[in-house]
């Protein structure tokens, strides 16, 4: 009786959460997807209806600008994240002084919620308020930084107030990256008198590839969950132009009930995860089995 | 022991006794949180109890009732809906099409409802024939607000056409003063749409246009107007107008630093609470064109078990409609009542001519429901078309594809 306990005790202990995961998890996501295939209006109703709903997203103008700005947010907020962090944890790991404290002022933002990165930079990108105002009171009256209420630019506000959130998280990766690679193979390389940069590019950076994959799985599941940032900041607006596909979605669901519509873009959003992680959990599993 | 005993049985006979009586009992779902609103509410709760019934409020915050109808969404899914819930329009027949509101069609012949509301309006409040809502109150939301000094000191006289509005706007902007005072929220945007499709449009145009969406209509050169003089009103506003809140805006015309508002009569609380004075430091006239643009909050009435909760059901739907809640409710809110029997000696003198012209024009078939504010249409569709409005607003989109934008957005949202 012990024995058998013992051995099963693992499962037992895991038996509930994994009930949890499954339900709360996987049979959500195939009720959503159900959902997403019905004519499910204010409340949601379970007659299949066919392709409907993916039909009424593609054609919806207010979809695609939130599928480009989801493009380009991702993309520019993942990149220019990577490449800021890294910069930052390669200076940082220059064995300077007081780096304890440097190291906590990039990190601090990351402690923040969007929602405070976002009311902050509304009001510092503000053009009446913030920097154009400040600027301009200084005397430099023709200079204009609207970007935040010019519909062609505001995605890139928010870009902005999310790599400042980001790239200090980034930052602190890599430089456990940077501490975990083996300092006899670069005092190796320093005495056949290997030029720092060389040994940057192609010993260091290399040999951090896993903590490139991490961070980036990291900040692109930040980059399509994104929500409440874009709420605080621009409010998906002006007009719907930093619509995101998360905002789109709270839209149909929440202020419209359209709940069909929403679980069809919920649908997409997970679909475009799915590429991401794919890869990388196949990756993960293959190297397991090797 | 025996004591115990005792009290234990005069306790069920007392709650035998309680449950025979049925004491009015009410759950109300609702958003008036804040201000003139939550005394309003007061009012109402105050005077339930007076009438021996028991309130229990629920009030949930947020998103201008999107917080309210998760919240909602969750009880009736869970199969316990609140007595009562603020709905209102369209969305009133959306629910009753899930099957789950209750028919208080005894109350309403009992009180004569039919004799005292305008028929436009108790048509929003029946459900295929039978009463399923009481309405509070009704906002007019085609208002256009002006600083009345700044008029003066520029010589302008409220606009009665859009092209004295127009012209009355170049001499403000000559003068440095912002015409319009606007804040770009996608619902804003809407309002002043619907007030130029009024405007230039006239009320059939309307009825066709946003209310039947008519694809002829929709696509029509007075709809391109519509969005030309939409292009035109862009230029009178301010360049740090996006994502500005509505009483804001209403501040900017208060001290002057702005000349018009459109926008609904809520926007008269702002005015009052800050000590001005209607006719002497601000304005109301009803935008430029004939028509009145109503948007009517009510109360819809749930499925609910138990008699003491229908009680407090049908108990509840009188007071609402009762003259004495009109007419505090509404001096505290700002709007006007519903009712057309009211006296309105203590209301100001905007309140007064909302009420005339609702009369007026319920009679030449002018009365029309707000689609910006959710009683033309359902959810979707008035989404669709605010979704169109704002993006042409926001960019430099011209009117004919902001005409097409339009018709396809509205056939897609079907």
């Amino acid at each position: 009786m012990a024995k058998w306990f013992e051995t099963h005790l693992p499962k037992i202990v895991l038996a509930p959460s994994f009930i949890a995961v499954l339900i709360f998890v996987y049979g959500f996501i195939g009720w959503t997807a159900w959902v997403s295939l019905t004519r499910s209006k204010l409340m949601p109703r379970y007659e299949i209806d066919g392709f409907i709903q993916y039909d009424r997203l593609f054609a919806s103008p207010r979809w695609d600008t939130a599928m480009n700005n989801l493009y380009i947010f991702g993309g520019m907020f993942i990149v220019i994240s990577l490449v800021l962090g890294l910069i930052l944890a390669i200076l940082l790991d220059q064995q300077i002084r007081v780096e304890g404290a440097i190291r906590t002022i990039y990190l601090y933002p990351m402690a923040l919620s969007m929602i405070v990165t976002g009311t902050a930079w509304k009001w510092i990108l503000n053009p009446g308020l913030g920097v154009q105002a400040m600027v301009q009171g200084w005397g430099f009256e023709n200079f204009k930084f609207d970007w935040l209420v010019n519909p062609d630019m505001a995605i890139y506000t928010v870009v902005m107030a999310a790599i400042w959130q980001s790239s200090g998280f980034v930052m602190a990766l890599f430089l456990a990256g940077l501490r975990s690679v083996d300092t006899e193979i670069i005092r190796a390389a320093q005495i056949d008198g290997i030029p720092t940069w060389r040994v940057y590019t192609a010993i260091i950076i290399p040999s951090m590839a896993p903590i490139f994959l991490s961070a980036f799985i990291v900040l692109a599941h930040l980059a399509i969950k994104s929500f409440d940032l874009v709420i605080a900041l621009t409010g998906g607006g002006p007009g719907y132009a930093t619509d995101l596909p998360a905002t789109y979605m709270y839209a149909m669901a929440f202020s419209r009930g359209d709940v069909g519509q929403a679980a069809s873009s919920a649908m997409i959003m997970m679909l475009v995860i799915f590429i991401i992680v794919v890869p990388y959990l196949y990756s993960e599993l293959r190297a397991k089995n090797d | 022991m025996k004591y115990t005993a005792k009290a234990a049985i005069s306790a069920i006979a007392l709650t035998v006794a309680g449950a025979a009586h049925a004491e009015p009992q009410a759950e109300v779902l609702h958003w008036w949180t804040a201000g003139g609103e939550a005394k309003a509410v007061a009012v109402l709760q105050q005077e339930f109890s007076e009438n021996g019934g028991t309130w229990t409020d629920m009030p949930v915050a947020g998103g201008g009732g999107d917080a309210a109808m998760t919240a909602l969404r969750a009880r009736v899914l869970s199969g316990n809906a609140p007595t009562a819930v603020q709905l209102k329009g369209p969305a009133i027949q959306e629910w009753y099409e899930e099957g789950v509101l209750a028919d208080i069609s005894s109350v309403a012949e009992a009180e004569g409802w039919a004799d005292v509301l305008p028929a436009q309006i108790a048509e929003h409040m029946k459900c295929e024939g039978d009463w399923c809502a009481a309405p509070v109150n009704v906002h007019r939301v085609d208002w256009i607000w002006a600083n009345k000094s700044v008029l003066d000191a520029n010589g302008i006289e409220m606009p009665t056409t859009w092209d004295e509005f127009n012209a009355a706007a170049e001499k403000l902007q000559a003068a440095g003063v912002i015409p319009l005072a606007h804040g770009g929220q996608s619902w804003q945007d809407a309002t002043v749409f619907e007030t130029v499709v009024l405007g230039l449009g006239g009320p059939e145009f309307f009825q066709k246009a946003l209310v039947d969406l008519d694809q002829e209509a929709l696509t029509s050169d007075t709809m391109v107007q519509v969005f030309d003089q939409m292009r035109t009103l862009r230029g009178y506003v301010d360049d740090n107008f996006s994502g500005r809140d509505w009483n804001l805006a209403t501040a900017m015309v208060m001290n002057g630093e702005a000349a018009f508002q459109i926008m609904g009569d809520w926007a008269k609380g702002e005015f009052l609470a800050a000590g001005k004075v209607p006719g002497e430091d601000f304005l109301c006239a009803s935008t430029p064109g004939e028509g009145y643009l109503y948007n009517v909050d009510s109360f819809a009435m749930f499925e609910v078990d138990g008699d003491d909760k229908k009680a407090g059901q049908d108990l509840l739907a009188k007071l609402i409609v009762g003259p004495n809640f009109q007419k505090v409710f509404n001096l505290n809110k700002g709007s006007i009542p519903v009712r057309t029997d009211v006296s309105l000696d203590e209301f100001d003198e905007c309140a007064v001519k909302s009420s005339e012209d609702m009369k007026a024009s319920a009679e030449n078939g002018s009365l029309l429901p707000s689609y910006a504010h959710g009683m033309a249409l359902r959810g979707a569709q008035s989404g669709a078309i605010t979704d169109v409005v704002t993006a042409h607003f926001n960019s430099d989109m011209s009117s004919e594809d902001a005409v097409k934008m339009l018709a396809d957005a509205v056939a897609n949202s079907m």
